[in-house]
């Protein structure tokens, strides 16, 4: 049996849904270890509603933000998996048809005529971002970036002279900048490059696809990113801004290697409300949610 | 966190003058939503000297773009939390001023110039959970009416809700002119230098 378009249309319908309706329990679990040595009492409210929200959206089966995101699908696609081409337009329609299930807020606006689609898919959404892999098999990480915690997003060209320091700097700026706007506790993506846009690709891998808690590979950056979070924790910004110890859950760091004359640091924040859900499905058209979620 | 209240709208200007930043409130009554559209929309038909289709004074204005679904002729609110309030920050103090709203709510803080109509009007802003969406559709009890749905779409549009017991909502600029938020991202901005500056 080959996969169809139907069952390739099915499953990402149902990560989609997932991700809108189900938080991920490595997020749940670090906003409840922020509840729990959260000593400031209107930020401990908040994160009670916080939390007490989350539980109520995977019981219900409904959004957990009302702003439902703009969809990207990161994809990790098998040099022989059945349907390459297609996936586009079939991810396309999932976008539209959960749009209606779920339901999703409508939010592919032209920007310039000002017109709402209606359906979440517009020009160039939803974004993209797929990789070829030996195999059969597709891997996708659908994730629903909020507009709050994208507003904030930063990139600096910084000068390679000043090394490490344009990271610090920018990191913090931006953070004591976006203040209580992207809904913090946030997640931090920061990314270093040679070139602007890779920065900014990178910074959004980093925030959006790595769990809480997971540290760079490499030792020195995996220091740095633990001491960045203790950094960005004692700016005292706390839980949607009204103070306290926990600005951020995590915050993850990934590079390129720069050009000499270039050293782009690009910013990008998730609010905790991160709507993450990963799956694979097979050239028979198995499937699977392999993320694990709250049930409510 | 220092008083917890339960309001109805529509309020007084007793109601918001006694209270304070950090104060708690659950809102019960009558309130409407107005994101960066309809702010626009309602300030031009007042500018005009034309008549809202409801009336505005002593509600809350919540900033928000709901998720809604259509069930037998009735409106269902699915999700409905705060968005980012600061994009109002250029017309609120004219939107407070000409429409007589008591409280505004939403998330993210506001600026200088909300906190002066407040003080000059009497009106509060305050703070409903970021993203606690299904929390707030819970206490939205009722659709009374939605405006300019056709033009500006489901997310634009005014919606007229009942709600009970909404919250909890965290009063961040008061009556006073006094905003919460400024101290603690003044105090955000010296902590950044500071780190810099241990640095090198």
């Amino acid at each position: 049996m080959t996969l169809s378009p139907e069952e390739l249309k099915n499953f990402l319908i149902e990560l989609i849904r997932t991700a809108e309706t189900r938080l991920p329990v490595d997020v749940y679990e670090a906003l409840k270890q922020a509840y729990e040595v959260e000593d400031n009492p209107i930020a401990k409210q908040h994160l009670g509603a916080i939390l007490r929200n989350s539980e109520l959206a995977a019981k219900l089966g409904k959004p957990i933000c009302q702003d439902t995101g703009t969809p990207v699908f990161y994809a990790e696609m098998g040099a022989d998996f059945p349907l390459r081409s297609e996936f586009y337009d079939i991810a396309r329609e999932a976008v539209r048809e959960a749009t209606k299930l779920v339901p999703l807020r409508p939010n592919a606006v032209d920007p310039f005529k000002k017109k709402n689609t209606g359906d979440n898919t517009g020009r160039f959404v939803p974004w993209f971002e797929v990789e070829i892999v030996p195999g059969s098999d597709l891997k996708v990480t659908f994730v629903a970036k909020g507009g709050g915690s994208e507003a904030p997003s930063t990139l600096r060209m910084g000068l390679p002279i000043r090394g490490v320091r344009n990271v610090w700097e920018t990191v913090l700026q931006a953070i004591v900048e976006a203040g209580p706007k992207p809904c913090p506790p946030v997640i931090v993506g920061v990314g270093v490059a040679a070139l602007s846009d890779q920065a900014m690709a990178l910074a959004k891998r980093a925030a959006l696809l790595r769990p809480i808690g997971d540290r760079h590979p490499d030792p020195e950056i995996a220091r740095l990113e633990e001491e960045m979070l203790k950094a960005v924790n004692e700016l005292g910004i706390g839980v949607h801004g009204f103070g306290g110890k926990v600005t951020a859950l995590d915050l993850h760091i990934e590079y390129a290697h720069r050009h000499p004359a270039t050293y782009a640091v690009a910013v990008a924040t998730n609010c905790w409300a991160m709507r993450r859900a990963t799956g694979y499905i097979t050239s028979e058209g198995k499937w699977e949610i392999i993320s694990k979620h709250i049930t409510g | 966190m220092t008083n917890v209240y339960h309001l109805r709208t529509p309020l007084s200007e007793k109601d918001v003058r006694k209270l304070r930043v950090g104060d708690t409130v659950y809102l019960s009554g009558l309130i409407f939503t107005a994101r960066d559209a309809a702010h626009r929309k309602i300030l031009d038909l007042i500018n005009h000297g034309e008549k809202l289709p409801f009336d505005p004074r002593g509600l809350a204005v919540y900033h928000v773009g709901p998720v809604v679904r259509r069930k037998n002729g009735e409106w269902e609110v699915i999700a409905a939390g705060p968005t980012t309030s600061a994009r109002l920050e250029p017309v609120e103090h004219e939107f407070i001023a000409k429409t007589g709203v008591r409280m505004i709510i939403g998330k993210g803080g506001m600026g200088a110039k909300t906190a002066e109509a407040c003080k000059k009007y009497g009106a509060v802003y305050a703070v409903f959970t970021g993203g606690a969406a299904v929390l707030a559709a819970q206490a939205i009890k009722r659709v009374v009416d939605v405006y300019w749905l056709d033009e500006l779409g489901i997310p634009e549009a005014v919606w007229l809700f009942e709600v009970e017991e909404f919250g909890p909502l965290t009063v961040t600029i008061d009556a006073t002119g006094k905003n919460l938020y400024d101290e603690i991202l003044e105090r955000a901005k010296r902590k950044a230098q500071e780190i810099l500056s241990r640095l090198s």
